[in-house]
């Protein structure tokens, strides 16, 4: 994989800015994806739900489930698996 | 006419014949090889075909039906977009073994008995093993050689259920199995392996990362996805599949996590996708089986989008580790965009792939009212947009400025991603005609508007979960590392098997040694060339002492019986006296 190394021509620092080297691109990206959240909470209100198990039609049940598992997936990676089964990169070698 | 052949013929037959070809001819012509296929694949009838007789069987090299030939189409496809992502190869290595790989696959979900499926089988791990050998770096040929060893097991497991079956039922048709039996259970083990179920998969995250850019696109394609076509064709409504696949979904992506290794990542999801199949097989429904064959349909497409896109990244920096990318939107737009399509697809984002099919098994276990099982799948859904949706993306093309600048990827690696990701949306958009090739009539309805807000609900908020965990700084930092896994037992545990072995056996063994061969051994000997001549010496002495003989002389004698009874040199006269006095003793005594 070495020999395409080459093609990456390092440029000087000086070189156009992109979409995201702008911090106020990032703060437009991150208030629009707020924004969308909100609607999405309000939206609910107007949609008739036919859920199979009753906790489908409690109010936001996706929006908490989605949020709690991902801090719940995130937590026990980084503070119960990753001390379990964390090794220095030449473990094996 | 068109004269039709077996679908895996053209590939194989085709691949040998690559290195006869040369410059552009040789890509045109390995471009062509999937589409001829294709021509020859829907001009077969239904039915078996090529029925051969061996031994007292028949065997059936052709067996087609709408679920073999849903695979026979996506096999196919992904060949073609396989070879084109690969066309700068200059290795034929990796062009012969990938295509007699695909042909394999191809094998083994038309073969119609036990027989023919198990020689697929085994060339598939034959085959796809030079496809990870042909990175030629010392990782992965060592890691070949484990997939080899653990794949040569599975298949020896497949191959003693298969005889112990076909001696207790007397057929080799390869149909519904069903769990009877030890050889179906060994069945069932054998397809597990490769299916790469929980603290089997290991081999699957072990060799994947290890292959090549190119040949990885193929690994991610057929494995797997025969050994679901296996179980669904043999083992659909299996109830133990159910618990199986959700556990499948679920333990990967915390490992996902955490790891480095952006392909590793992607092997790791791939196990949490393979996940939904499995379980969707084990339900066993029919919407059940219809979202587990479409689903595998569609994760070859957008996991073959996403290791499309890590390889490009790869091919053009040379890294892959999650600590040493970021921020190559900025030069590689395309194979940004197009990652990110692999990524919504495989989140099920609506209007993308994964929602038309990863839904389908979620309704298949409410259905059912499998709760837990339904709540460890939204869990995995939640989870895998998490670490394939978010992470893939993010840390490859965003986070920190790498400082990199590579060039976009080259136009065939771009046009293969672009058909992938052309075809990802155009089946969460229109999914119409996939479900019309699915193998039960489908009357499933995917975008209803509590599902879709639902599903939006739900990822949006995983999102929001990141950024914050992300800009709080409690998202783990990616680490130069490595996560022990189930490969630890035969890595390290196997040398500590040996080591023990080694320690304990070959103690026992010197002591046996140094007992048994040293100490009674030698004394047996010392004894019985002794014996007798201390025996016949206390004889003689005796009577020698007792006749008067005494010192030197008694000495001289003494030394020279000891000799002749040891060198077997008593003269004749005695031997012969010996034996009558015996004679004549047992003459008297009787």
């Amino acid at each position: 994989m070495g020999n395409h190394a080459s093609d990456m021509k390092p440029q000087p620092d000086s070189e156009k800015s992109y979409l995201f080297d702008k911090p106020r691109n990032v703060k437009r990206l991150l208030g629009g994806f707020y924004v969308s959240l909100v609607l999405l909470l309000l939206i609910e209100f107007f949609v008739h739900k036919h859920p199979y198990f009753e906790w489908e039609a409690w109010p936001e049940f996706y929006a908490v489930y989605g949020f709690v598992a991902c801090v719940v997936l995130v937590v026990a990676a980084k503070y119960i698996l990753r001390p379990l089964v964390k090794r220095r990169e030449d473990y094996y070698d | 006419m068109i004269s039709i052949v077996p679908p895996f013929a053209i590939f194989i037959v085709g691949a040998l014949l690559i290195p006869l070809f040369k410059g552009p001819w040789k890509k045109a012509y390995m471009l062509c090889l999937p589409v001829i296929g294709f021509i020859n694949l829907i001009h077969i009838p239904e039915g078996n075909q090529w029925v051969v007789a061996f031994l007292e069987y028949d065997l059936v090299l052709g067996r087609i039906d709408r679920l073999s030939l849903l695979f026979g189409y996506i096999f196919h496809l992904i060949s073609f977009i396989a070879i084109l992502y690969a066309l700068h190869v200059k290795d034929d290595v990796q062009h012969v073994a990938g295509l007699v790989y695909a042909g394999s696959a191809l094998g083994a979900v038309f073969a119609g008995d036990l027989f023919t499926f198990f020689i697929f089988w085994e060339m598939l791990t034959v085959s796809s093993i030079f496809l990870i050998w042909a990175r030629r770096t010392e990782r992965s040929l060592r890691s070949g050689f484990r997939y080899l060893l653990v794949h040569s097991a599975g298949g020896l497991c497949l191959l003693a259920g298969i005889v112990i079956h076909v001696n207790q039922t007397g057929s080799v048709e390869f149909g519904f199995l069903g769990l009877n039996g030890l050889g179906s259970y060994l069945i069932f083990f054998g397809f597990g392996l490769n299916c790469a179920w929980p603290l089997l998969h290991m081999w699957l995250t072990d060799a994947y990362p290890e292959a090549t850019i190119t040949g990885t696109i193929f690994l991610s394609a057929f494995t797997t996805k025969v050994a679901v076509y296996a179980l669904a064709r043999a083992f659909p409504g299996t109830e133990a599949l159910i618990w199986i696949g959700a556990v499948m979904t679920g333990f990967p992506i915390f490992y996902a996590v955490i790891e480095n290794d952006l392909r590793r990542v992607l092997a790791y999801s791939l196990v949490n996708q393979v996940g939904f199949m499995v379980c969707g097989i084990g339900i066993g429904t029919n919407l059940a089986i219809n979202g587990a064959v479409c689903h595998a349909f569609n994760d070859i497409l957008f996991k073959a989008l996403l290791f499309m896109s890590m390889g490009a990244v790869m091919y053009r920096t040379g890294k892959i580790n999650g600590t040493d990318l970021g921020g190559l939107y900025r030069t590689m737009p395309w194979t940004c965009i197009f990652c990110m399509v692999g990524a919504a697809s495989i989140s099920a984002f609506p209007l993308f792939s994964g929602f038309v099919s990863k839904s389908m098994v979620m309704d298949a276990a409410a259905h059912g009212h499998m709760r837990m099982v339904w709540f460890i799948l939204l869990f995995a859904s939640a989870g895998v947009f998490h670490h394939a949706g978010i992470k893939i993306p993010y840390f490859a093309f965003f986070s920190h400025d790498s400082g990199m600048r590579p060039k976009e990827a080259p136009v065939h690696m771009l046009l293969a991603m672009g058909i992938t990701a052309a075809l990802c949306v155009f089946i969460g958009t229109f999914p119409g005609p996939l479900y019309s090739l699915l193998p039960y009539p489908v009357d499933y309805v995917p975008y209803t508007v509590p599902h879709v807000v639902g599903q939006t609900q739900l990822l949006f908020f995983s999102a929001l979960a990141f950024t914050l965990l992300l800009l709080s700084g409690i998202y783990p930092a990616e680490m130069r590392c490595i996560n022990l896994d189930a490969d630890w037992l035969y890595r390290k545990g196997g040398g500590r098997f040996y080591g023990v072995m080694d320690r304990s056996l070959n103690r026992v063994n010197s002591i046996c040694e140094h007992v048994f061969v040293k100490k009674i051994a030698g004394c047996t000997a010392s004894l019985f060339k002794d014996m007798i001549p201390r025996v016949v010496l206390l004889i003689m002495v005796s009577a020698w002492v007792l006749t008067g003989v005494r010192g030197e002389r008694l000495a001289i004698k003494k030394r020279n019986v000891y000799n002749d009874i040891v060198g077997e040199t008593l003269p004749v006269g005695i031997s012969a006296g010996v034996a009558a006095l015996f004679i004549i003793l047992i003459y008297v005594l009787i």
